[in-house]
């Protein structure tokens, strides 16, 4: 088995759940949406259940998605009306007596979960449901927030790489949760088969901005240094939960009391759209001052300004991959995080086989 | 449940034949390009007869890890039409041309319940689902007919593997197959995916809409070559352009029309899409249908035929004629 993590970008395991839509926006009218090279028609039937055909008919491949649902879970071919149900069978073909047997298109399954609507591609015999990635926080009443999808233009590894390491933030965002103390801190890796978890602490620091606010919010009128924590948790193949938060110094937080600050999960999950653009399903969850809706949206706000500074870089930098070819990546002692999603990555497209990546640029 | 019905032909090579019963034999084969064969694909495969290539399409019964090896079964009975006989002459190393699978016939997984239903050599196109439904620990029945157990091919593996999920039916034993009983007992909620010959197709088809049980929940598959009357040799007349055509026993309407050079629409060769369709003008003996395309009532007024499959039959006494325009 190739065990080195030299591309520089990477084709996607089929045999995943990938989130294709917010539960909001999957509803009584057809949605396309292209998940890891697939497009797809999602929609939901009369009882609510949440449906993904291919979004091409089986006579002519017209666009399902610009058709009209019918019926209880019925969807009707824009083109020359061939109806089919939620399993993606031929129920009706107008212009003759019988079905055609083989008229189907596909339907994949569907889970929804932690409010998001998740997609199987590959072997559905494997569509296991509990391999969805633990997300609980996005619908947990112990928490409240809020997200958004960012779509970039850029193979989805770059995201990954780019939530496994967060020494970028003093680089990329300065101005809101940037601070030297991130490059300058030790940090934890541990891997298993379908997990990495990256662990950095930063001890009587001052407060980042964001997190002054934060702290200001639970605590008004907070003054003084924290203890800041960033716990990476990364789900095979392409969700990242990060454990973020500050609490007054000294007050216990790296021994597990965390009382005296204020905790967040910035939960995301990646869906491969193409092998050179990807969906970004992010939300900030928080587990304090739950009542506040005016938190929630400053903070998804102040979320989502710090995540445009991520993909302005991240389609920059997947055009200057694309424009240097023949250059390498190499790696750096921060990569660790990223250099193990990398490879378990590669072990599971290696298992499926598919190694190496159809996507190389190198 | 992804489906490819993409056409790539490749070269693939024999790497194993064996005897599985009086007319079956098992043939695995190496593609050159392997691909996944999921349940319900079949391959087309160009076999030679009579010095021209012909197509011929068989079910995958197995295949391994990522498709590298195929197995398919194919049954050579004296109705054949050679193309069996010469995929029975096949021996480890010979190379034959064969499509990368094709699924026209996918399982869905995710039903209540499912029956797969065999008549005979129509046990290769389920077979593959059997194993995709154990092993998702779906609740399943697989029903074999057949008419004598020598004549069931891999009746010993399906037995190790299926046990009490298996309902065999042996006409030769005193238990021929229900079909009224079959469909009468089907639970809602059930998917039943069929491959067998025609006439088992047909009354299941029937008890199937007299139970009013969801159509798009049968399944079937089916490759067009099995009818209600052996085949027989019989005369097509078009008098439009001055053609008189002798089909035999042997070739379909199709082929002996396309050998005399009459121009014809198609496209499945396998009765499934109507394209082929010719108007009956003049009749003497009796059509017999093998198309799904037609209604019942459409084959019972006898004015059109799917002529890449369905034939013509003496009347007592007389020979076959058909007398037939063409688009
Ligand atoms: S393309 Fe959909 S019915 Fe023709
Ligand atoms: S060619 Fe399709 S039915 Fe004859
Ligand atoms: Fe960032």
């Amino acid at each position: 088995m190739k065990e080195t993590t030299v591309d520089k970008v990477l084709g996607h395991p089929r045999n995943a759940w990938y989130v294709a839509a917010w539960d909001h926006e999957v509803n009584r009218k057809p949605l396309a949406r292209t998940v890891a090279n697939r497009p797809l028609a999602l929609y939901r039937t009369e009882d609510g259940d949440a449906v993904a055909l291919a979004d091409a008919c089986w006579h002519r491949l017209a666009p399902l998605s610009m058709g009209k649902l019918e019926g209880r879970d019925g969807i009707r071919c824009p083109y020359h009306g061939i109806l089919y149900n939620s399993a993606g069978r031929c129920v009706s073909m107008p212009a003759q007596e019988t079905i055609n047997p083989s008229a189907t298109v596909a339907s994949f399954p569907v889970v929804e979960r932690h409010r998001y609507v998740w997609v199987w591609l590959g072997d559905a015999a494997l569509a296991d449901p509990e391999l969805v990635p633990d997300m609980h926080q996005m619908d947990d009443p112990a928490w409240a927030g809020d997200g958004l999808t960012i779509s970039v233009d850029c193979n989805y590894q770059l995201v990954l790489d780019n939530l496994m390491d967060l020494t970028h933030e003093e680089f990329v965002h300065s101005s809101s949760i940037g601070q030297e103390a991130l490059s300058e801190s030790e940090f934890t890796v541990h891997h298993d088969e379908r997990t990495v978890t990256v662990e950095r602490w930063m001890l009587g620091i001052d407060a980042p901005p964001f997190w002054l606010k934060n702290m200001r919010d639970k605590f008004p009128g907070f003054e003084g240094k924290v203890d800041r924590w960033q716990i990476i948790h990364f789900e095979s193949p392409s969700t990242i939960n990060i454990d973020v938060g500050v609490a007054r110094a000294g007050t216990g937080a790296p021994q597990g009391d965390r009382s005296q600050g204020v905790n967040g999960y910035v939960m995301n999950t990646i869906s491969p759209v193409t092998d050179r653009s990807c969906r970004y399903f992010w939300a900030f969850m928080r587990n304090y001052r739950l009542e506040s809706q005016v938190i929630t949206t400053q903070l998804r706000d102040g979320v989502s300004g710090v995540f445009k500074e991520d993909e302005d870089m991240l389609v920059a930098q997947q055009a200057a991959i694309d424009a240097n070819p023949d250059y390498e990546f190499y790696s750096l002692n921060i990569d660790a995080g990223g250099m193990w999603v990398r490879r378990l990555i590669e072990r599971q497209l290696a298992a499926e086989g598919r190694l190496p990546a159809p996507v190389s640029a190198g | 449940m992804a489906t490819s019905h993409a056409v790539v032909w490749q070269r693939a090579t024999v790497v194993d034949s064996t005897a599985l019963t009086g007319d079956i034999r098992r043939i695995v084969l190496a593609p050159d390009h392997p691909a996944r064969a999921d349940a319900g694909a079949h391959i087309d495969v160009r076999v030679p007869i009579g010095g021209v290539l012909d197509r011929r399409s068989y079910s995958v019964v197995d295949a391994g890890p990522e498709g590298r090896t195929l197995a398919i079964s194919v049954l050579d009975s004296p109705r054949s039409r050679g193309g069996a006989r010469a995929m029975h002459a096949l021996r480890p190393g010979d190379t034959i041309e064969i499509t990368q699978p094709i699924v026209d016939f996918p399982l869905r997984v995710g039903a209540a319940h499912y029956v797969l239903l065999a008549g005979g050599i129509g046990i290769t196109a389920v077979m593959g689902m059997a194993s995709v439904l154990r092993s998702v620990g779906a609740d399943y029945t697989l029903v074999y007919a057949g008419r004598s157990r020598p004549a069931l091919a891999y009746l010993d593996q399906l037995l190790n593997a299926h046990g009490d999920r298996l309902r065999l039916h042996i006409t030769g034993e005193g238990s021929p197959l229900d079909v009224t009983e079959l469909v009468g007992g089907v639970e809602p909620g059930t998917e039943l995916y069929l491959c067998g010959p025609i006439r088992l197709m047909d009354a299941v088809r029937r008890a199937w809409i007299e139970r009013e049980l969801p159509y798009p929940d049968l399944r079937f598959e089916t490759f067009g070559n099995s009818g209600w009357f052996a085949p027989e040799d019989f005369v097509v007349r078009i008098p439009r352009i001055g053609a008189e055509v002798t089909v035999r026993a042997t070739e379909t309407m199709l082929e002996a029309l396309e050998a005399a050079e009459v121009d014809l629409m198609f496209d499945c060769r396998k009765g499934e899409c109507g394209l082929c369709e010719v108007r009956v003008l003049d009749l003497d003996g009796d059509i017999d249908h093998r198309d799904v395309f037609y209604s019942e009532r459409q084959k019972d007024s006898r004015g059109k035929m799917c002529c890449c499959v369905s034939r013509v039959v003496a009347p007592p006494g007389g020979t076959a004629v058909v007398t037939i325009d063409i688009s």
